[in-house]
Protein backbone atom coordinates (compact mmCIF):
# COMPACT_ATOMS: atom_id res chain seq x y z
CA UNK A 1 0.00 0.00 0.00
CA UNK A 2 1.32 3.46 -0.46
CA UNK A 3 -0.36 7.05 0.07
CA UNK A 4 0.59 9.80 -2.25
CA UNK A 5 0.15 13.34 -1.44
CA UNK A 6 0.29 15.37 -3.95
CA UNK A 7 0.55 19.41 -3.68
CA UNK A 8 -1.27 20.54 -7.06
CA UNK A 9 -4.46 18.82 -8.69
CA UNK A 10 -2.15 18.34 -11.95
CA UNK A 11 0.47 16.08 -9.24
CA UNK A 12 -3.08 14.67 -8.30
CA UNK A 13 -4.62 13.62 -11.76
CA UNK A 14 -1.43 12.52 -12.57
CA UNK A 15 -0.89 10.48 -9.61
CA UNK A 16 -4.32 8.89 -10.12
CA UNK A 17 -3.94 7.93 -14.00
CA UNK A 18 -0.53 6.42 -12.71
CA UNK A 19 -2.59 4.31 -10.02
CA UNK A 20 -5.94 3.59 -11.53
CA UNK A 21 -7.02 1.40 -8.53
CA UNK A 22 -5.85 4.50 -6.00
CA UNK A 23 -8.76 5.28 -3.61
CA UNK A 24 -9.00 9.47 -2.77
CA UNK A 25 -9.05 10.50 0.48
CA UNK A 26 -9.57 14.50 1.27
CA UNK A 27 -10.81 14.91 4.90
CA UNK A 28 -10.96 10.88 5.68
CA UNK A 29 -14.02 11.20 8.08
CA UNK A 30 -15.99 8.37 5.95
CA UNK A 31 -13.22 6.41 4.73
CA UNK A 32 -11.17 6.56 8.28
CA UNK A 33 -14.56 4.46 9.78
CA UNK A 34 -14.27 1.89 7.22
CA UNK A 35 -10.90 1.18 7.74
CA UNK A 36 -10.92 1.30 11.81
CA UNK A 37 -13.22 -1.53 11.29
CA UNK A 38 -11.77 -3.54 8.55
CA UNK A 39 -14.28 -2.91 6.10
CA UNK A 40 -11.74 -1.57 3.56
CA UNK A 41 -8.20 -2.49 2.88
CA UNK A 42 -7.26 0.16 0.20
CA UNK A 43 -4.23 -0.69 -1.91
CA UNK A 44 -3.41 2.67 -2.70
CA UNK A 45 -4.71 5.93 -1.07
CA UNK A 46 -4.42 9.42 -2.86
CA UNK A 47 -4.68 11.88 -0.04
CA UNK A 48 -6.27 15.47 -1.28
CA UNK A 49 -5.49 17.79 2.09
CA UNK A 50 -2.15 19.04 1.09
CA UNK A 51 -3.58 20.61 -2.29
CA UNK A 52 -3.68 24.16 -1.22
CA UNK A 53 -5.86 24.72 -4.70
CA UNK A 54 -8.50 22.79 -3.53
CA UNK A 55 -9.00 24.69 -0.70
CA UNK A 56 -10.01 28.50 -1.84
CA UNK A 57 -13.52 29.45 -2.57
CA UNK A 58 -14.25 32.59 -4.94
CA UNK A 59 -17.40 34.35 -6.04
CA UNK A 60 -18.08 34.46 -9.54
CA UNK A 61 -18.50 37.84 -11.88
CA UNK A 62 -22.23 35.54 -13.29
CA UNK A 63 -23.76 35.48 -9.92
CA UNK A 64 -22.26 32.27 -8.60
CA UNK A 65 -19.61 30.87 -6.02
CA UNK A 66 -17.19 28.31 -6.47
CA UNK A 67 -16.33 26.29 -3.56
CA UNK A 68 -13.35 24.26 -3.63
CA UNK A 69 -13.59 20.44 -2.74
CA UNK A 70 -11.04 20.25 -0.08
CA UNK A 71 -12.79 23.30 1.90
CA UNK A 72 -14.27 22.38 4.95
CA UNK A 73 -17.66 22.88 6.55
CA UNK A 74 -16.21 24.81 8.90
CA UNK A 75 -15.53 27.69 6.91
CA UNK A 76 -18.88 27.57 5.32
CA UNK A 77 -20.59 27.81 8.53
CA UNK A 78 -19.81 31.51 9.16
CA UNK A 79 -18.01 34.64 7.36
CA UNK A 80 -18.50 35.40 3.63
CA UNK A 81 -19.98 31.96 2.85
CA UNK A 82 -23.01 32.55 5.13
CA UNK A 83 -23.78 35.03 3.52
CA UNK A 84 -23.65 34.09 0.13
CA UNK A 85 -25.25 30.90 0.44
CA UNK A 86 -27.14 30.49 4.60
CA UNK A 87 -28.38 27.13 3.29
CA UNK A 88 -25.21 26.01 2.78
CA UNK A 89 -24.03 27.64 6.13
CA UNK A 90 -27.10 26.04 7.78
CA UNK A 91 -26.45 22.37 6.55
CA UNK A 92 -22.83 23.10 7.15
CA UNK A 93 -23.53 23.22 10.79
CA UNK A 94 -25.44 20.14 11.49
CA UNK A 95 -22.59 17.74 9.97
CA UNK A 96 -21.32 16.28 13.28
CA UNK A 97 -19.53 17.46 15.16
CA UNK A 98 -16.78 20.56 15.18
CA UNK A 99 -13.66 18.10 14.62
CA UNK A 100 -15.94 16.58 11.68
CA UNK A 101 -16.56 20.07 10.50
CA UNK A 102 -13.09 20.78 10.41
CA UNK A 103 -11.79 17.98 8.41
CA UNK A 104 -14.96 17.14 6.31
CA UNK A 105 -15.42 18.51 2.68
CA UNK A 106 -17.95 19.09 -0.06
CA UNK A 107 -15.68 17.26 -1.98
CA UNK A 108 -15.73 14.16 0.39
CA UNK A 109 -19.95 14.79 0.70
CA UNK A 110 -20.07 14.49 -3.32
CA UNK A 111 -17.23 11.56 -3.63
CA UNK A 112 -19.36 9.16 -1.02
CA UNK A 113 -22.46 10.61 -2.11
CA UNK A 114 -24.80 9.28 0.56
CA UNK A 115 -28.24 10.64 0.07
CA UNK A 116 -27.59 11.73 3.89
CA UNK A 117 -24.95 13.77 3.13
CA UNK A 118 -25.76 16.86 4.85
CA UNK A 119 -24.42 19.15 1.92
CA UNK A 120 -26.17 17.42 -0.71
CA UNK A 121 -29.87 18.80 -0.81
CA UNK A 122 -28.51 21.97 -0.65
CA UNK A 123 -26.78 21.38 -4.18
CA UNK A 124 -29.57 19.57 -5.36
CA UNK A 125 -32.13 22.48 -4.30
CA UNK A 126 -29.24 25.28 -5.93
CA UNK A 127 -28.62 23.41 -9.20
CA UNK A 128 -24.89 23.64 -8.33
CA UNK A 129 -23.03 22.50 -10.73
CA UNK A 130 -19.89 19.71 -10.07
CA UNK A 131 -16.25 20.45 -11.63
CA UNK A 132 -14.46 16.86 -12.62
CA UNK A 133 -10.84 17.17 -13.41
CA UNK A 134 -8.96 14.28 -14.86
CA UNK A 135 -5.28 14.49 -16.68
CA UNK A 136 -6.90 14.85 -19.89
CA UNK A 137 -9.62 16.95 -19.25
CA UNK A 138 -11.80 19.73 -16.98
CA UNK A 139 -15.68 18.92 -17.35
CA UNK A 140 -18.66 20.45 -15.45
CA UNK A 141 -21.70 18.67 -15.02
CA UNK A 142 -25.10 19.22 -13.34
CA UNK A 143 -25.45 17.58 -9.63
CA UNK A 144 -28.23 16.28 -11.01
CA UNK A 145 -26.61 14.09 -13.67
CA UNK A 146 -23.50 13.67 -10.95
CA UNK A 147 -25.56 11.88 -8.12
CA UNK A 148 -26.56 8.25 -9.69
CA UNK A 149 -27.78 6.21 -6.92
CA UNK A 150 -26.89 5.12 -3.15
CA UNK A 151 -23.05 6.01 -2.93
CA UNK A 152 -23.05 6.18 -7.08
CA UNK A 153 -21.81 8.98 -8.87
CA UNK A 154 -20.97 10.17 -12.10
CA UNK A 155 -16.98 10.24 -11.56
CA UNK A 156 -14.83 8.91 -14.02
CA UNK A 157 -12.32 6.17 -12.25
CA UNK A 158 -9.19 8.94 -13.86
CA UNK A 159 -10.96 12.28 -12.25
CA UNK A 160 -10.89 14.12 -9.25
CA UNK A 161 -14.05 16.03 -7.93
CA UNK A 162 -12.18 19.96 -7.50
CA UNK A 163 -14.78 22.16 -6.66
CA UNK A 164 -18.87 22.73 -6.90
CA UNK A 165 -20.18 26.06 -8.56
CA UNK A 166 -23.33 26.96 -6.67
CA UNK A 167 -25.86 30.12 -8.23
CA UNK A 168 -26.14 33.06 -5.90
CA UNK A 169 -30.22 33.26 -5.87
CA UNK A 170 -32.16 36.68 -4.72
CA UNK A 171 -34.48 34.94 -1.38
CA UNK A 172 -34.92 33.44 1.79
CA UNK A 173 -32.91 29.91 1.93
CA UNK A 174 -32.78 27.71 4.47
CA UNK A 175 -32.04 23.80 5.63
CA UNK A 176 -33.43 21.50 8.11
CA UNK A 177 -32.82 18.19 9.17
CA UNK A 178 -34.52 15.57 11.55
CA UNK A 179 -31.71 13.43 13.22
CA UNK A 180 -32.20 11.19 16.89
CA UNK A 181 -30.44 14.10 18.93
CA UNK A 182 -29.38 17.30 17.82
CA UNK A 183 -25.88 17.40 17.45
CA UNK A 184 -23.22 14.92 15.83
CA UNK A 185 -25.98 13.07 13.80
CA UNK A 186 -26.40 11.54 10.55
CA UNK A 187 -29.68 12.86 9.06
CA UNK A 188 -32.96 10.33 9.11
CA UNK A 189 -34.64 12.95 7.47
CA UNK A 190 -33.52 16.96 5.33
CA UNK A 191 -34.64 19.46 3.58
CA UNK A 192 -33.06 22.62 1.87
CA UNK A 193 -36.09 24.94 0.34
CA UNK A 194 -34.37 28.04 -1.60
CA UNK A 195 -36.55 30.85 -3.01
CA UNK A 196 -35.65 32.59 -5.94
CA UNK A 197 -37.10 35.84 -6.57
CA UNK A 198 -36.74 36.44 -9.80
CA UNK A 199 -37.86 33.69 -11.40
CA UNK A 200 -40.24 33.59 -8.64
CA UNK A 201 -39.58 29.83 -7.63
CA UNK A 202 -39.41 27.79 -4.82
CA UNK A 203 -36.68 24.60 -4.99
CA UNK A 204 -36.84 22.07 -2.59
CA UNK A 205 -34.39 19.22 -2.28
CA UNK A 206 -34.85 16.32 0.00
CA UNK A 207 -32.10 14.57 1.78
CA UNK A 208 -32.09 10.75 3.38
CA UNK A 209 -35.40 9.75 1.88
CA UNK A 210 -34.79 7.90 -1.32
CA UNK A 211 -31.75 6.58 -3.32
CA UNK A 212 -30.08 10.25 -4.38
CA UNK A 213 -31.32 13.51 -3.52
CA UNK A 214 -34.95 14.62 -4.38
CA UNK A 215 -36.12 17.45 -6.26
CA UNK A 216 -39.68 17.76 -5.37
CA UNK A 217 -40.95 19.19 -8.98
CA UNK A 218 -44.67 19.07 -8.93
CA UNK A 219 -44.82 20.39 -5.01
CA UNK A 220 -42.74 23.08 -6.22
CA UNK A 221 -44.49 24.05 -9.80
CA UNK A 222 -48.34 23.79 -6.95
CA UNK A 223 -46.54 26.43 -4.50
CA UNK A 224 -45.55 29.36 -7.19
CA UNK A 225 -49.06 28.86 -8.50
CA UNK A 226 -50.37 29.53 -4.49
CA UNK A 227 -48.28 32.14 -3.83
CA UNK A 228 -45.90 35.18 -4.81
CA UNK A 229 -42.81 34.62 -3.41
CA UNK A 230 -41.87 38.70 -3.88
CA UNK A 231 -44.69 38.79 -0.64
CA UNK A 232 -44.06 40.47 2.31
CA UNK A 233 -46.88 38.90 4.26
CA UNK A 234 -46.93 35.52 5.65
CA UNK A 235 -47.61 32.03 3.95
CA UNK A 236 -51.23 30.93 4.72
CA UNK A 237 -51.27 28.24 7.36
CA UNK A 238 -52.97 25.46 4.97
CA UNK A 239 -50.87 26.28 1.96
CA UNK A 240 -47.78 25.46 3.69
CA UNK A 241 -49.34 22.61 5.29
CA UNK A 242 -50.97 21.23 1.43
CA UNK A 243 -46.71 21.76 0.33
CA UNK A 244 -45.83 19.83 2.85
CA UNK A 245 -48.54 16.78 1.85
CA UNK A 246 -47.65 17.65 -1.47
CA UNK A 247 -43.50 16.83 -0.55
CA UNK A 248 -43.98 13.83 0.96
CA UNK A 249 -45.95 12.21 -1.86
CA UNK A 250 -42.46 12.84 -3.63
CA UNK A 251 -40.16 11.04 -1.02
CA UNK A 252 -39.55 7.88 -1.83
CA UNK A 253 -37.89 6.61 1.41
CA UNK A 254 -37.18 3.16 2.70
CA UNK A 255 -37.18 1.48 6.18
CA UNK A 256 -33.56 0.94 7.77
CA UNK A 257 -31.48 0.91 11.02
CA UNK A 258 -31.63 4.27 11.38
CA UNK A 259 -35.62 4.82 10.76
CA UNK A 260 -38.39 3.75 8.89
CA UNK A 261 -39.86 5.04 5.55
CA UNK A 262 -42.98 6.07 7.64
CA UNK A 263 -41.58 7.90 9.75
CA UNK A 264 -39.62 9.72 6.79
CA UNK A 265 -42.34 10.33 4.65
CA UNK A 266 -43.77 12.47 7.89
CA UNK A 267 -40.82 14.05 8.77
CA UNK A 268 -40.01 15.36 5.33
CA UNK A 269 -43.53 16.75 4.79
CA UNK A 270 -43.11 18.55 8.50
CA UNK A 271 -39.65 20.13 7.55
CA UNK A 272 -40.84 21.41 3.89
CA UNK A 273 -44.17 23.22 5.89
CA UNK A 274 -41.61 24.00 8.80
CA UNK A 275 -39.16 25.62 6.22
CA UNK A 276 -41.46 27.48 4.07
CA UNK A 277 -43.08 28.74 7.21
CA UNK A 278 -39.57 30.26 8.37
CA UNK A 279 -39.15 31.98 4.90
CA UNK A 280 -42.77 33.37 5.16
CA UNK A 281 -43.70 33.67 8.84
CA UNK A 282 -47.07 35.20 9.52
CA UNK B 1 7.11 18.74 -2.44
CA UNK B 2 4.94 16.14 -3.77
CA UNK B 3 5.64 12.92 -1.87
CA UNK B 4 4.43 8.86 -2.28
CA UNK B 5 4.76 7.23 1.01
CA UNK B 6 5.46 3.06 0.98
CA UNK B 7 5.63 0.68 3.88
CA UNK B 8 8.97 2.85 4.75
CA UNK B 9 9.46 5.03 7.55
CA UNK B 10 7.38 8.64 7.17
CA UNK B 11 7.59 11.32 9.80
CA UNK B 12 5.41 13.22 11.58
CA UNK B 13 5.28 16.63 13.72
CA UNK B 14 4.00 16.38 16.94
CA UNK B 15 4.02 18.47 20.05
CA UNK B 16 6.87 20.56 18.29
CA UNK B 17 9.46 17.27 17.51
CA UNK B 18 9.63 15.18 14.09
CA UNK B 19 8.37 11.97 15.43
CA UNK B 20 9.97 8.82 12.57
CA UNK B 21 7.11 6.28 12.65
CA UNK B 22 8.71 3.15 11.20
CA UNK B 23 7.73 -0.24 10.77
CA UNK B 24 4.18 0.50 10.20
CA UNK B 25 1.11 0.00 7.73
CA UNK B 26 0.45 3.46 6.27
CA UNK B 27 -3.35 2.91 6.33
CA UNK B 28 -3.12 3.27 10.32
CA UNK B 29 -4.94 6.28 12.02
CA UNK B 30 -3.53 8.99 13.38
CA UNK B 31 -4.68 8.14 17.24
CA UNK B 32 -3.20 4.85 16.86
CA UNK B 33 0.16 5.46 15.27
CA UNK B 34 0.09 8.20 18.54
CA UNK B 35 -0.53 5.39 21.26
CA UNK B 36 0.91 2.38 19.93
CA UNK B 37 3.99 4.08 17.95
CA UNK B 38 5.27 6.85 19.33
CA UNK B 39 4.14 6.06 23.43
CA UNK B 40 1.44 9.12 23.22
CA UNK B 41 -1.57 7.62 25.05
CA UNK B 42 -3.11 10.67 26.00
CA UNK B 43 -5.32 10.81 23.02
CA UNK B 44 -8.11 7.55 23.87
CA UNK B 45 -9.86 5.43 21.62
CA UNK B 46 -13.02 4.80 22.28
CA UNK B 47 -15.25 4.52 19.81
CA UNK B 48 -13.03 4.98 16.36
CA UNK B 49 -15.63 6.84 13.78
CA UNK B 50 -15.42 10.02 14.75
CA UNK B 51 -18.86 10.03 17.54
CA UNK B 52 -16.85 10.81 21.05
CA UNK B 53 -14.17 13.36 20.94
CA UNK B 54 -11.91 11.25 23.17
CA UNK B 55 -9.18 11.20 20.62
CA UNK B 56 -9.08 15.25 19.81
CA UNK B 57 -6.14 16.64 18.54
CA UNK B 58 -5.31 19.73 17.50
CA UNK B 59 -3.58 19.80 13.53
CA UNK B 60 -2.72 22.77 12.02
CA UNK B 61 -4.75 24.47 14.32
CA UNK B 62 -7.82 22.67 14.07
CA UNK B 63 -9.33 20.28 16.35
CA UNK B 64 -9.93 16.88 14.69
CA UNK B 65 -10.82 13.37 15.59
CA UNK B 66 -6.83 11.66 15.70
CA UNK B 67 -8.80 8.20 14.89
CA UNK B 68 -10.05 9.73 11.26
CA UNK B 69 -6.99 10.85 10.19
CA UNK B 70 -4.97 8.58 8.26
CA UNK B 71 -1.53 8.97 9.72
CA UNK B 72 0.76 9.17 7.01
CA UNK B 73 -1.49 12.01 5.45
CA UNK B 74 -0.35 14.14 8.30
CA UNK B 75 2.81 14.54 6.96
CA UNK B 76 4.16 17.92 6.75
CA UNK B 77 1.45 18.86 9.18
CA UNK B 78 1.72 20.61 12.83
CA UNK B 79 0.40 18.44 15.20
CA UNK B 80 -0.57 18.49 19.19
CA UNK B 81 -1.55 16.56 21.37
CA UNK B 82 -2.93 16.66 25.16
CA UNK B 83 0.70 15.83 25.99
CA UNK B 84 1.99 18.94 24.01
CA UNK B 85 -0.43 21.36 25.28
CA UNK B 86 1.92 22.42 28.66
CA UNK B 87 5.25 23.15 26.06
CA UNK B 88 3.08 24.87 23.26
CA UNK B 89 1.25 27.30 25.96
CA UNK B 90 4.31 27.64 28.56
CA UNK B 91 2.87 31.02 29.80
CA UNK B 92 -0.05 29.53 30.07
CA UNK B 93 -0.06 27.69 33.76
CA UNK B 94 -1.52 31.19 35.47
CA UNK B 95 -1.30 29.55 39.07
CA UNK B 96 1.80 28.89 40.73
CA UNK B 97 0.17 25.44 41.78
CA UNK B 98 -0.55 24.91 37.90
CA UNK B 99 2.74 25.53 36.91
CA UNK B 100 4.48 22.94 39.78
CA UNK B 101 1.97 20.65 39.00
CA UNK B 102 2.96 20.76 35.01
CA UNK B 103 -0.72 21.01 33.72
CA UNK B 104 -2.30 23.90 31.98
CA UNK B 105 -5.18 26.34 33.78
CA UNK B 106 -7.68 24.53 31.87
CA UNK B 107 -6.44 21.02 32.86
CA UNK B 108 -6.03 22.79 36.39
CA UNK B 109 -9.62 24.22 36.80
CA UNK B 110 -11.45 20.52 35.08
CA UNK B 111 -9.74 19.46 38.57
CA UNK B 112 -10.38 22.23 40.59
CA UNK B 113 -13.86 22.03 39.84
CA UNK B 114 -14.49 18.35 39.35
CA UNK B 115 -14.53 18.03 35.60
CA UNK B 116 -12.89 14.77 35.70
CA UNK B 117 -14.72 11.50 36.83
CA UNK B 118 -14.06 8.64 34.96
CA UNK B 119 -11.21 10.31 32.91
CA UNK B 120 -11.65 8.74 29.44
CA UNK B 121 -13.34 11.73 27.93
CA UNK B 122 -10.82 14.19 29.73
CA UNK B 123 -8.04 14.66 27.05
CA UNK B 124 -10.33 14.97 24.35
CA UNK B 125 -12.12 17.78 26.30
CA UNK B 126 -8.90 19.45 27.54
CA UNK B 127 -7.52 19.56 23.68
CA UNK B 128 -11.49 20.96 22.57
CA UNK B 129 -11.48 23.52 25.56
CA UNK B 130 -7.97 24.83 24.65
CA UNK B 131 -9.21 25.32 21.42
CA UNK B 132 -12.21 27.14 21.97
CA UNK B 133 -10.53 29.49 24.57
CA UNK B 134 -7.77 30.38 22.37
CA UNK B 135 -9.82 31.22 19.40
CA UNK B 136 -12.50 32.97 21.69
CA UNK B 137 -11.58 33.72 24.94
CA UNK B 138 -15.07 35.06 26.18
CA UNK B 139 -17.45 32.29 24.88
CA UNK B 140 -21.33 32.26 24.96
CA UNK B 141 -22.81 29.46 26.90
CA UNK B 142 -24.11 27.91 23.33
CA UNK B 143 -20.18 28.53 21.78
CA UNK B 144 -19.37 26.73 24.96
CA UNK B 145 -21.89 23.79 24.51
CA UNK B 146 -21.46 23.43 20.58
CA UNK B 147 -17.39 23.81 21.08
CA UNK B 148 -17.83 20.13 23.21
CA UNK B 149 -20.51 18.71 21.25
CA UNK B 150 -18.10 16.40 19.67
CA UNK B 151 -16.66 15.61 22.74
CA UNK B 152 -19.07 12.79 24.78
CA UNK B 153 -19.06 12.39 28.61
CA UNK B 154 -20.94 9.56 30.52
CA UNK B 155 -20.13 10.78 34.16
CA UNK B 156 -20.17 14.64 34.56
CA UNK B 157 -23.46 15.30 32.97
CA UNK B 158 -21.15 18.37 31.91
CA UNK B 159 -22.30 20.39 34.59
CA UNK B 160 -18.48 20.56 35.80
CA UNK B 161 -16.77 21.29 32.99
CA UNK B 162 -18.98 24.19 31.40
CA UNK B 163 -18.13 25.39 35.67
CA UNK B 164 -14.45 24.46 34.76
CA UNK B 165 -14.72 26.39 31.18
CA UNK B 166 -16.15 29.19 33.02
CA UNK B 167 -13.29 29.30 36.01
CA UNK B 168 -10.31 29.51 32.89
CA UNK B 169 -12.47 32.24 31.35
CA UNK B 170 -12.86 34.14 34.49
CA UNK B 171 -8.86 33.36 35.53
CA UNK B 172 -7.96 34.58 32.17
CA UNK B 173 -9.60 37.63 31.76
CA UNK B 174 -8.06 38.24 35.63
CA UNK B 175 -5.08 37.95 34.59
CA UNK B 176 -4.96 39.42 31.33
Amino acid sequence: MTVALPLTIREAVLALSNTPDARLIQGGTDMMVEINFNHLKPNNIIALRRIQELRTWQKNADGTVTIGAGVPYQEMESGELKQLVPALAEAARTVGSPQIRAAGTLGGNLGTCSPAGDGLPVLFALDAVVHLQSHEALRQISIHEFMLGVKRNARNANEIITAVTIPLLNGWQGYAKVGVRNAMVISVASACLAIDKSTNSVRIGLGAVGPTIIRCRDAESWLSQQFDFSSTTGIDGAVAKEFGRRVTLESKPIDDHRSTAEYRRHAVGVLAQRLITRAYPS
Amino acid sequence: MNETIGNEMYSLHINGQDRPVVDAWVGESLLYVLRERLGLPGAKGACEQGECGSCTVLMDGDAVCSCLVMAATAVGSDIVTVEGLIEQNPTMAVTAQAITSQVTDVQQAFITEGGVQCGFCTPGLIVAVHHLLDKNPNPTELEVKESISGNICRCTGYGRIFAAVEAVVQVRKANS
